[in-house]
């Protein structure tokens, strides 16, 4: 059984008189441990795809069934409290609450989970260390580089375990150096095992993604699924 | 979501712009610093009304003789024998409910102690009419039958004559003069205060009635030896008649007290109003300001009524806190006022608690559109939001 199974789904926004199809009759499927880039042009729809898979959003039609479960018709407050604990988001920064530490941002999802305040403390300290950040706990977000933000960002999508994480321009505000040690991050968490779908539309963060879906006016073009290597074509 | 965590946050939230907070509770802080303020000084006063009340004497009525018409002028009242001893004794044995009934003589007369000389209230009486009037001695003792018999010239002071006369120290067994009687000291009254014509009550001497009437009033007032100026009838508490007497004077004053009190509610409960909206006002700010944050914290799995019920414990927060530092100031502000009227001070811890809790439903009623605003936004929306 596939982590993430759509079939069909499509979401259309209504935009003066005409209808921008941002998703049309996408089915996709995702198994555990993949790690996938969803590229295309901006207005190509990828960020809407993401959210229809991280549940911010909801399909018009079609059908997602997430780790076996059908999604699309839960209540808001079910569809909520499956993103706390199945799915983790990283944002474009800023994407911390500005007036929580470091910490205290990565243990946001663990709040709303109703986990006590011991084991939450204690899963937070883990994630920030697993991202390298431990010594920055206390930190606020203004007094962390955006590198450093980013990967706080990071061990919040994580500290829940989630079966899916979901990343959205993760590099977008970086500069090169800085989000190749975001990508290299990437890379060690699907090498523990973690499933991420990264949207970009940078080369440079596709390239380093297993599985690469190109999307095209909300449609896919292109699922170049076969290789781990890179494709030959995408050396400069 | 704990609601410790939900607590924190909202402490938070307010610590970060203190400045705004504390203007926008202002509103409520004048609410609930007038309601508190109202009733203690409102308490206050019903209080000193009260005791004005017991030091005058509870369930006293005063029977006054009849003033009769000469020749189409009104005389004086009592310059015809219209009163007298037979009739307080034939009140006391005939009429039910009359526990006393005190005949009392009295005329403003020089005293005189050696260099000292002072014009005071001096008025016969007999000892039935301190139990009356509810007033205890100081020191000292009552006139003894065998001194209202014999008419003996023994007096009992009140504490502005000791002031007055014997600079302060109240010597049993002082001698002074009525006129040109000479009277001895047996007794000190305690202090009674003003009465209800804002008149000292303690600036009286009193003498037995036999004495007043044969040795001292009796002959300077002209009339027949047998008048009373009144007679003053304590009756026991009863159901079927009301006494209508000078406590009544003082009730009067407990009912501007009361007008004050309608005029202060009329302050608070607009204040606490004005409160509300500037609560409202600066929730719905904070809630645009905080788009991003709710759309993060929709994302990463809060629900709707999570951040419905962030927003509404920080309104709430907001006015508690204002409700709070209100009554602080609030009772300051009755303390200060009782002391510059020398009343007791009295704060009402239900006034405290009424007045916080008001405010509490306040922040709840005026939190409640904010908050729903915040938890209806679309987390997408919201995330988008620069």
């Amino acid at each position: 059984m596939p982590l993430v199974q759509t079939v069909g789904i499509s979401k259309h926004y209504p935009s003066g008189k005409t209808i921008i199809r941002a998703v049309s009759n996408v089915s996709l499927s995702i198994e555990r441990g993949e790690f996938i880039a969803i590229r295309g042009r901006s207005g190509s729809g990828k960020s809407t795809l993401m959210n229809l898979l991280g549940l911010l959003e909801r399909p018009d039609c079609g059908e997602y069934a997430l780790d076996g479960r059908e999604v699309v018709k839960l209540n808001e407050d079910i569809r909520a409290s499956i993103r706390s604990q199945d799915i983790g988001f990283i944002f474009q920064i800023p994407a911390l609450l500005p007036r929580a530490t470091a910490l205290e941002n990565v243990e946001l999802p663990l709040v709303y989970t109703g986990t006590r305040h011991r084991e939450r403390r204690r899963r937070a300290e883990r994630a920030l260390d697993r991202v390298g950040l431990a010594d920055r706990s206390h930190h606020w977000p203004n007094q962390l580089s955006g590198g450093e933000q980013q990967r706080v960002v990071i061990a919040r999508a994580m500290v829940n375990d989630p079966a899916l994480i979901l990343a959205d321009e993760p590099t977008g505000a970086l500069d090169s150096r800085t989000s190749d040690e975001i990508l290299s991050l990437f890379e060690d968490l699907h090498r523990d095992g973690r499933t991420i779908v990264v949207v970009t539309h940078a080369a440079e963060v596709a390239d380093r993604a297993q599985r690469r879906i190109t999307l095209h006016d909300g449609r896919i073009i292109e699922d170049d699924t076969a290789s781990k290597t890179r494709a030959p074509d995408s050396v400069p | 979501m704990s609601s410790l965590g939900s607590l924190q946050i909202a402490a938070r939230a307010l610590r970060v712009n203190k400045l705004r907070s504390a203007l926008t509770v202002l509103g409520i802080v004048v609410g609930v610093a007038a309601v508190v303020c109202m009733v203690s000084v409102g308490a206050g006063a019903q209080a000193e009304v009260s005791e004005k009340i017991r030091t005058l004497g509870a369930n006293l009525l005063i029977v006054m003789p009849g003033a009769q018409n000469s020749g189409g002028a009104r005389l004086e009242s009592g310059t015809q024998v219209t009163l007298t001893e037979d009739d307080a004794a034939a009140i006391r044995g005939e009429v039910v409910d009359v526990q006393v009934a005190a005949p009392l003589l009295s005329r403003s007369m020089p005293l005189v102690a050696g260099n000292k000389n002072w014009m005071a209230l001096v008025a016969g009486i007999n000892t039935d009419y301190l139990v009356a009037r509810e007033w205890q001695m100081a020191s000292g003792r009552l006139f003894t039958s065998a001194e209202m018999d014999s008419a003996a010239k023994v007096a009992i002071v009140g504490a502005v004559i000791v002031e007055a006369l014997f600079e302060g120290r109240a010597r049993i067994g002082e001698t002074f003069r009525i006129g040109n009687v000479p009277f001895t000291v047996i007794g000190v009254l305690d202090k009674k205060g003003l009465g209800a014509a804002g008149r000292s009550q303690d600036d009286i001497v009193f003498i037995p009635l036999s004495t007043a009437k044969s040795r001292v009033l009796g002959a300077v007032r002209g009339t027949s030896r047998e008048a009373l100026d009144f007679i003053s009838i304590k009756v026991s508490d009863a159901d079927d008649f009301r006494i209508e007497n000078p406590a009544d004077v003082l009730t009067a004053r407990g009912a501007t007290a009361r007008i004050l009190s309608i005029l202060l509610i009329a302050v608070a409960s607009v204040s606490l109003i004005v409160g509300g909206i500037s609560i409202m006002n600066i929730m719905l700010v904070s809630v645009t300001e905080r788009t991003r944050e709710i759309g993060l914290r929709m994302a990463v799995g809060a629900k709707r009524r999570d951040i419905r019920w962030q927003f509404l414990i920080e309104a709430l927060m907001l006015a508690l806190l204002g409700g709070l530092v209100g009554a602080l100031l609030g009772a300051t502000a009755a303390v200060a006022i009782a002391w510059e009227a020398g009343w007791p001070i009295l704060i009402s811890p239900w006034a405290i608690i009424l007045a916080c809790g008001f405010a509490g439903f306040v922040g709840i009623s005026f939190g409640l559109y904010p908050a729903h605003r915040a938890a209806q936004l679309d987390p997408i929306v919201a995330l988008r939001f620069e």
